[in-house]
Protein backbone atom coordinates (compact mmCIF):
# COMPACT_ATOMS: atom_id res chain seq x y z
CA UNK A 1 0.00 0.00 0.00
CA UNK A 2 2.62 2.39 1.06
CA UNK A 3 4.52 1.93 -2.31
CA UNK A 4 1.20 2.72 -4.22
CA UNK A 5 1.48 6.09 -1.88
CA UNK A 6 4.89 6.81 -2.56
CA UNK A 7 3.76 5.92 -6.80
CA UNK A 8 0.89 8.54 -6.57
CA UNK A 9 3.31 11.26 -4.69
CA UNK A 10 6.00 11.10 -7.41
CA UNK A 11 3.28 10.77 -9.85
CA UNK A 12 1.34 13.80 -9.25
CA UNK A 13 4.24 15.76 -7.69
CA UNK A 14 6.21 15.57 -11.63
CA UNK A 15 2.51 16.53 -12.83
CA UNK A 16 1.96 19.35 -10.81
CA UNK A 17 5.91 20.41 -11.64
CA UNK A 18 5.96 20.52 -15.53
CA UNK A 19 2.28 22.12 -15.01
CA UNK A 20 4.09 24.38 -12.85
CA UNK A 21 6.80 25.36 -15.59
CA UNK A 22 4.04 25.32 -18.43
CA UNK A 23 2.50 28.10 -15.99
CA UNK A 24 5.55 30.23 -16.58
CA UNK A 25 5.34 30.26 -19.53
CA UNK A 26 1.84 31.98 -19.82
CA UNK A 27 -1.40 30.91 -18.19
CA UNK A 28 -2.46 30.26 -22.19
CA UNK A 29 0.14 27.68 -22.52
CA UNK A 30 -0.99 25.84 -19.29
CA UNK A 31 -4.86 26.06 -20.46
CA UNK A 32 -4.22 24.59 -23.63
CA UNK A 33 -2.10 22.11 -22.71
CA UNK A 34 -4.83 20.98 -19.64
CA UNK A 35 -7.02 20.34 -22.73
CA UNK A 36 -5.13 18.60 -24.31
CA UNK A 37 -4.35 16.55 -21.61
CA UNK A 38 -8.02 16.21 -20.77
CA UNK A 39 -9.07 15.75 -24.30
CA UNK A 40 -6.11 12.89 -24.46
CA UNK A 41 -8.09 11.26 -20.96
CA UNK A 42 -11.53 10.96 -22.45
CA UNK A 43 -10.46 9.89 -25.73
CA UNK A 44 -8.22 7.04 -23.64
CA UNK A 45 -11.00 5.91 -20.99
CA UNK A 46 -12.80 3.76 -23.42
CA UNK A 47 -9.43 1.94 -24.60
CA UNK A 48 -8.57 1.64 -20.66
CA UNK A 49 -12.00 0.28 -19.91
CA UNK A 50 -11.51 -2.20 -22.54
CA UNK A 51 -8.40 -3.18 -21.76
CA UNK A 52 -8.69 -3.52 -18.12
CA UNK A 53 -12.33 -5.88 -18.20
CA UNK A 54 -10.98 -7.33 -21.17
CA UNK A 55 -7.54 -8.66 -20.25
CA UNK A 56 -9.58 -9.65 -17.10
CA UNK A 57 -11.46 -12.50 -19.40
CA UNK A 58 -8.30 -13.66 -21.45
CA UNK A 59 -6.32 -13.78 -18.25
CA UNK A 60 -9.45 -15.95 -16.93
CA UNK A 61 -8.92 -18.10 -20.01
CA UNK A 62 -5.57 -18.99 -19.34
CA UNK A 63 -4.65 -20.95 -15.88
CA UNK A 64 -1.64 -19.69 -14.13
CA UNK A 65 -0.54 -23.72 -14.30
CA UNK A 66 -0.33 -24.00 -18.46
CA UNK A 67 2.25 -20.97 -17.72
CA UNK A 68 3.75 -22.33 -14.78
CA UNK A 69 3.95 -25.45 -16.98
CA UNK A 70 5.42 -24.56 -19.42
CA UNK A 71 8.54 -23.34 -17.66
CA UNK A 72 9.79 -26.57 -16.79
CA UNK A 73 13.21 -27.66 -16.11
CA UNK A 74 13.36 -27.59 -19.83
CA UNK A 75 17.03 -26.37 -20.39
CA UNK A 76 18.68 -25.12 -23.67
CA UNK A 77 17.73 -22.98 -26.49
CA UNK A 78 14.10 -24.92 -26.44
CA UNK A 79 13.49 -23.77 -23.24
CA UNK A 80 14.44 -20.55 -23.46
CA UNK A 81 12.25 -20.06 -25.87
CA UNK A 82 9.42 -21.69 -24.33
CA UNK A 83 10.19 -19.32 -21.58
CA UNK A 84 10.46 -16.47 -24.05
CA UNK A 85 6.58 -17.15 -25.04
CA UNK A 86 5.09 -18.39 -21.57
CA UNK A 87 6.20 -14.53 -20.95
CA UNK A 88 4.41 -12.97 -23.61
CA UNK A 89 1.40 -14.89 -22.77
CA UNK A 90 1.27 -14.59 -18.64
CA UNK A 91 -2.01 -13.04 -17.90
CA UNK A 92 -1.69 -10.76 -14.60
CA UNK A 93 0.24 -8.27 -13.25
CA UNK A 94 4.00 -8.36 -11.60
CA UNK A 95 3.06 -10.12 -9.10
CA UNK A 96 2.00 -12.81 -10.84
CA UNK A 97 4.87 -12.67 -13.36
CA UNK A 98 7.66 -12.54 -10.53
CA UNK A 99 5.86 -15.14 -8.47
CA UNK A 100 6.20 -17.45 -11.37
CA UNK A 101 9.45 -16.42 -11.74
CA UNK A 102 10.57 -17.70 -8.55
CA UNK A 103 8.82 -20.77 -8.44
CA UNK A 104 10.84 -21.55 -11.39
CA UNK A 105 13.72 -20.70 -10.11
CA UNK A 106 12.93 -23.24 -7.08
CA UNK A 107 11.37 -25.58 -8.88
CA UNK A 108 14.52 -26.45 -11.06
CA UNK A 109 14.11 -23.96 -13.53
CA UNK A 110 17.12 -23.19 -15.22
CA UNK A 111 18.68 -19.26 -14.69
CA UNK A 112 18.99 -18.36 -18.25
CA UNK A 113 15.10 -19.86 -18.87
CA UNK A 114 14.09 -17.58 -15.69
CA UNK A 115 16.02 -14.81 -16.75
CA UNK A 116 14.42 -15.01 -20.26
CA UNK A 117 10.94 -15.02 -18.68
CA UNK A 118 11.21 -12.22 -16.90
CA UNK A 119 13.00 -10.25 -19.12
CA UNK A 120 10.01 -11.17 -22.31
CA UNK A 121 7.50 -10.70 -19.66
CA UNK A 122 9.07 -6.80 -19.08
CA UNK A 123 9.21 -6.62 -22.61
CA UNK A 124 5.92 -7.83 -24.23
CA UNK A 125 3.32 -9.34 -21.52
CA UNK A 126 0.22 -9.45 -23.24
CA UNK A 127 -1.88 -7.50 -20.58
CA UNK A 128 0.42 -4.66 -20.60
CA UNK A 129 1.19 -4.18 -24.42
CA UNK A 130 -3.66 -4.09 -24.36
CA UNK A 131 -3.90 -2.52 -21.39
CA UNK A 132 -1.57 0.49 -21.80
CA UNK A 133 1.04 0.41 -24.47
CA UNK A 134 -1.92 0.28 -27.47
CA UNK A 135 -4.29 2.75 -25.74
CA UNK A 136 -1.76 5.48 -25.17
CA UNK A 137 0.93 4.79 -28.43
CA UNK A 138 0.69 5.35 -31.94
CA UNK A 139 -0.78 1.46 -32.95
CA UNK A 140 2.06 1.13 -35.45
CA UNK A 141 4.74 2.29 -33.05
CA UNK A 142 3.74 -1.09 -30.27
CA UNK A 143 3.90 -3.45 -33.01
CA UNK A 144 7.42 -2.16 -34.38
CA UNK A 145 8.68 -2.16 -30.54
CA UNK A 146 7.14 -5.66 -29.69
CA UNK A 147 8.57 -7.09 -32.97
CA UNK A 148 12.29 -5.21 -32.62
CA UNK A 149 12.43 -6.45 -29.20
CA UNK A 150 11.83 -9.88 -29.77
CA UNK A 151 15.24 -11.02 -30.31
CA UNK A 152 16.10 -9.36 -26.62
CA UNK A 153 15.40 -12.02 -24.24
CA UNK A 154 17.50 -14.15 -25.93
CA UNK A 155 20.52 -12.18 -26.27
CA UNK A 156 19.35 -11.76 -22.17
CA UNK A 157 19.72 -15.63 -21.90
CA UNK A 158 23.06 -15.97 -23.81
CA UNK A 159 24.74 -12.87 -21.79
CA UNK A 160 23.01 -15.04 -18.61
CA UNK A 161 24.55 -18.32 -19.67
CA UNK A 162 28.13 -16.50 -20.13
CA UNK A 163 28.26 -14.65 -16.79
CA UNK A 164 27.13 -17.74 -14.89
CA UNK A 165 24.72 -17.32 -11.71
CA UNK A 166 23.83 -14.20 -9.56
CA UNK B 1 -2.28 10.77 -29.56
CA UNK B 2 -4.23 8.19 -31.61
CA UNK B 3 -8.07 8.16 -33.19
CA UNK B 4 -10.91 6.49 -30.25
CA UNK B 5 -11.32 3.21 -32.16
CA UNK B 6 -8.62 1.60 -34.57
CA UNK B 7 -8.23 -1.65 -35.90
CA UNK B 8 -6.30 -2.58 -32.59
CA UNK B 9 -8.90 -1.69 -30.87
CA UNK B 10 -11.46 -3.79 -32.74
CA UNK B 11 -9.17 -6.98 -32.61
CA UNK B 12 -8.61 -6.63 -28.64
CA UNK B 13 -12.68 -6.16 -28.41
CA UNK B 14 -13.06 -9.49 -30.55
CA UNK B 15 -10.34 -11.59 -28.12
CA UNK B 16 -12.26 -10.03 -25.00
CA UNK B 17 -16.19 -10.56 -26.74
CA UNK B 18 -14.64 -14.72 -27.35
CA UNK B 19 -12.71 -15.11 -23.90
CA UNK B 20 -15.58 -13.60 -21.59
CA UNK B 21 -17.86 -15.89 -24.05
CA UNK B 22 -15.79 -19.23 -23.38
CA UNK B 23 -16.04 -18.08 -19.73
CA UNK B 24 -19.67 -17.78 -19.19
CA UNK B 25 -19.59 -21.31 -21.25
CA UNK B 26 -17.11 -22.56 -18.00
CA UNK B 27 -18.58 -20.30 -14.80
CA UNK B 28 -22.06 -19.13 -16.09
CA UNK B 29 -23.17 -15.66 -15.99
CA UNK B 30 -21.89 -15.41 -12.57
CA UNK B 31 -18.62 -16.30 -13.46
CA UNK B 32 -18.85 -13.68 -16.10
CA UNK B 33 -20.35 -10.86 -13.48
CA UNK B 34 -17.22 -11.95 -10.87
CA UNK B 35 -14.27 -10.42 -12.78
CA UNK B 36 -16.42 -7.50 -14.42
CA UNK B 37 -17.15 -6.60 -10.67
CA UNK B 38 -13.37 -6.90 -10.12
CA UNK B 39 -12.12 -5.04 -13.22
CA UNK B 40 -14.18 -2.89 -12.80
CA UNK B 41 -12.99 -1.80 -9.54
CA UNK B 42 -9.84 -2.22 -10.50
CA UNK B 43 -10.61 0.05 -13.56
CA UNK B 44 -12.27 3.02 -11.06
CA UNK B 45 -8.50 2.56 -8.74
CA UNK B 46 -6.28 3.20 -12.22
CA UNK B 47 -8.64 6.39 -13.53
CA UNK B 48 -7.17 9.21 -11.54
CA UNK B 49 -2.96 7.72 -12.68
CA UNK B 50 -4.54 7.67 -15.61
CA UNK B 51 -5.47 11.44 -15.61
CA UNK B 52 -1.88 12.24 -13.98
CA UNK B 53 -0.77 10.66 -17.17
CA UNK B 54 -2.49 12.51 -19.76
CA UNK B 55 -1.33 15.64 -17.91
CA UNK B 56 2.07 14.70 -17.56
CA UNK B 57 2.48 13.71 -21.24
CA UNK B 58 0.36 17.25 -22.41
CA UNK B 59 2.28 19.39 -20.00
CA UNK B 60 6.16 17.58 -21.30
CA UNK B 61 4.81 18.04 -25.22
CA UNK B 62 3.94 21.55 -24.61
CA UNK B 63 7.63 22.62 -22.32
CA UNK B 64 10.12 20.60 -24.49
CA UNK B 65 11.37 22.51 -27.20
CA UNK B 66 10.26 20.64 -30.30
CA UNK B 67 13.95 21.39 -32.61
CA UNK B 68 15.99 20.44 -29.53
CA UNK B 69 14.29 17.13 -29.12
CA UNK B 70 14.61 16.04 -32.50
CA UNK B 71 18.22 17.02 -32.38
CA UNK B 72 19.06 14.92 -29.47
CA UNK B 73 16.44 11.88 -29.59
CA UNK B 74 15.67 12.43 -33.55
CA UNK B 75 16.60 10.31 -36.52
CA UNK B 76 20.00 11.52 -36.80
CA UNK B 77 20.46 11.38 -33.23
CA UNK B 78 23.16 8.46 -33.35
CA UNK B 79 23.70 6.37 -30.00
CA UNK B 80 23.90 10.00 -28.10
CA UNK B 81 19.81 9.76 -28.68
CA UNK B 82 19.54 6.21 -27.75
CA UNK B 83 21.39 6.95 -24.69
CA UNK B 84 19.35 9.85 -23.28
CA UNK B 85 16.34 7.78 -24.26
CA UNK B 86 17.98 5.04 -21.91
CA UNK B 87 18.24 7.19 -19.27
CA UNK B 88 15.53 9.09 -19.19
CA UNK B 89 13.43 5.45 -19.36
CA UNK B 90 15.57 4.47 -16.25
CA UNK B 91 14.85 7.60 -14.06
CA UNK B 92 11.31 8.10 -14.99
CA UNK B 93 8.84 7.76 -12.20
CA UNK B 94 5.76 6.15 -11.87
CA UNK B 95 4.16 3.10 -13.90
CA UNK B 96 2.69 2.16 -17.05
CA UNK B 97 0.52 5.13 -16.69
CA UNK B 98 3.40 7.61 -17.08
CA UNK B 99 5.57 5.72 -18.86
CA UNK B 100 3.65 5.12 -22.68
CA UNK B 101 1.88 9.03 -22.38
CA UNK B 102 5.55 10.37 -21.74
CA UNK B 103 6.91 8.14 -24.64
CA UNK B 104 3.89 9.08 -26.81
CA UNK B 105 4.58 12.71 -26.26
CA UNK B 106 8.10 12.23 -27.01
CA UNK B 107 7.37 10.95 -30.25
CA UNK B 108 5.10 13.54 -31.18
CA UNK B 109 7.48 16.13 -30.33
CA UNK B 110 10.16 14.95 -32.47
CA UNK B 111 11.53 11.72 -30.94
CA UNK B 112 12.56 8.85 -33.54
CA UNK B 113 11.30 5.16 -32.75
CA UNK B 114 14.53 4.50 -32.28
CA UNK B 115 15.47 6.47 -29.10
CA UNK B 116 11.78 5.68 -28.13
CA UNK B 117 12.16 2.27 -28.54
CA UNK B 118 15.56 2.70 -26.37
CA UNK B 119 13.30 4.73 -23.71
CA UNK B 120 10.31 2.25 -23.35
CA UNK B 121 12.54 -0.56 -23.50
CA UNK B 122 15.08 0.74 -20.79
CA UNK B 123 11.75 2.14 -18.47
CA UNK B 124 10.34 -1.71 -18.45
CA UNK B 125 14.15 -3.59 -18.03
CA UNK B 126 16.10 -1.12 -15.61
CA UNK B 127 13.61 1.06 -14.59
CA UNK B 128 13.77 1.26 -10.64
CA UNK B 129 9.79 1.53 -10.04
CA UNK B 130 8.60 -1.44 -10.98
CA UNK B 131 12.19 -3.15 -9.43
CA UNK B 132 11.78 -1.58 -6.02
CA UNK B 133 8.21 -2.20 -5.83
CA UNK B 134 7.80 -5.67 -6.92
CA UNK B 135 10.42 -7.48 -8.33
CA UNK B 136 13.15 -7.21 -5.25
CA UNK B 137 10.16 -8.35 -2.70
CA UNK B 138 9.52 -11.31 -4.51
CA UNK B 139 12.34 -12.29 -6.49
CA UNK B 140 15.22 -11.01 -4.38
CA UNK B 141 17.60 -8.52 -4.41
CA UNK B 142 20.40 -10.56 -5.78
CA UNK B 143 18.16 -11.92 -8.59
CA UNK B 144 17.02 -8.41 -9.05
CA UNK B 145 20.54 -6.88 -9.59
CA UNK B 146 22.09 -9.98 -11.52
CA UNK B 147 18.78 -9.35 -13.75
CA UNK B 148 19.31 -5.54 -14.32
CA UNK B 149 23.10 -5.64 -14.86
CA UNK B 150 22.35 -8.19 -17.95
CA UNK B 151 19.55 -6.21 -19.14
CA UNK B 152 22.27 -2.66 -19.33
CA UNK B 153 22.93 -3.41 -22.89
CA UNK B 154 19.13 -4.25 -24.32
CA UNK B 155 17.88 -0.52 -24.39
CA UNK B 156 20.62 0.34 -26.57
CA UNK B 157 20.29 -2.47 -28.65
CA UNK B 158 16.36 -2.53 -28.91
CA UNK B 159 16.85 1.19 -30.13
CA UNK B 160 19.47 0.78 -33.01
CA UNK B 161 18.14 -1.95 -34.03
CA UNK B 162 14.54 -0.54 -34.15
CA UNK B 163 16.64 2.34 -35.97
CA UNK B 164 18.16 0.13 -38.18
CA UNK B 165 14.74 -1.74 -39.31
CA UNK B 166 12.98 1.61 -39.46
CA UNK B 167 15.25 3.36 -42.17
CA UNK B 168 14.79 0.65 -44.71
CA UNK B 169 11.31 -0.45 -44.31
CA UNK B 170 9.69 3.47 -43.97
CA UNK B 171 12.68 4.76 -46.61
CA UNK B 172 10.56 7.97 -46.24
CA UNK B 173 9.64 10.32 -43.36
CA UNK B 174 6.85 9.13 -42.49
CA UNK B 175 3.46 11.35 -41.04
CA UNK B 176 2.55 11.92 -37.65
CA UNK B 177 -0.29 10.15 -35.99
CA UNK B 178 -1.41 7.90 -38.77
CA UNK B 179 -2.34 4.49 -37.82
CA UNK B 180 -2.13 1.60 -40.19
Amino acid sequence: MSAALLIDILLWGSVFGVGLIAFRRGPPVFKASLREGSMDFINIVPRIALGVIGSGYIAAIIPQEVITGWLGPDSGWLGVATAVLAGAATPGGPVIGFSIGTVALKSGGGVPQVVAYVVAWALFAFQRVILWEIPFMPARFVWFRCAVSVPFPFVAAAIAMVIGRP
Amino acid sequence: MRKPIGWSTLVIAALVAVSAALVWRRDGTDGVLEILTHDLSLFGGILPRVLAGCLLGAFISEILPHEKVSRSLGPKSGLKGLLIGTAFGAILPGGPFTAYPVASALLAVGADFGATIAMVVSWTLIGYGRAVAWEIPIMGTDFTLWRIVISLPLPVLAGSLGRFVYVRMYPKPATKDDET
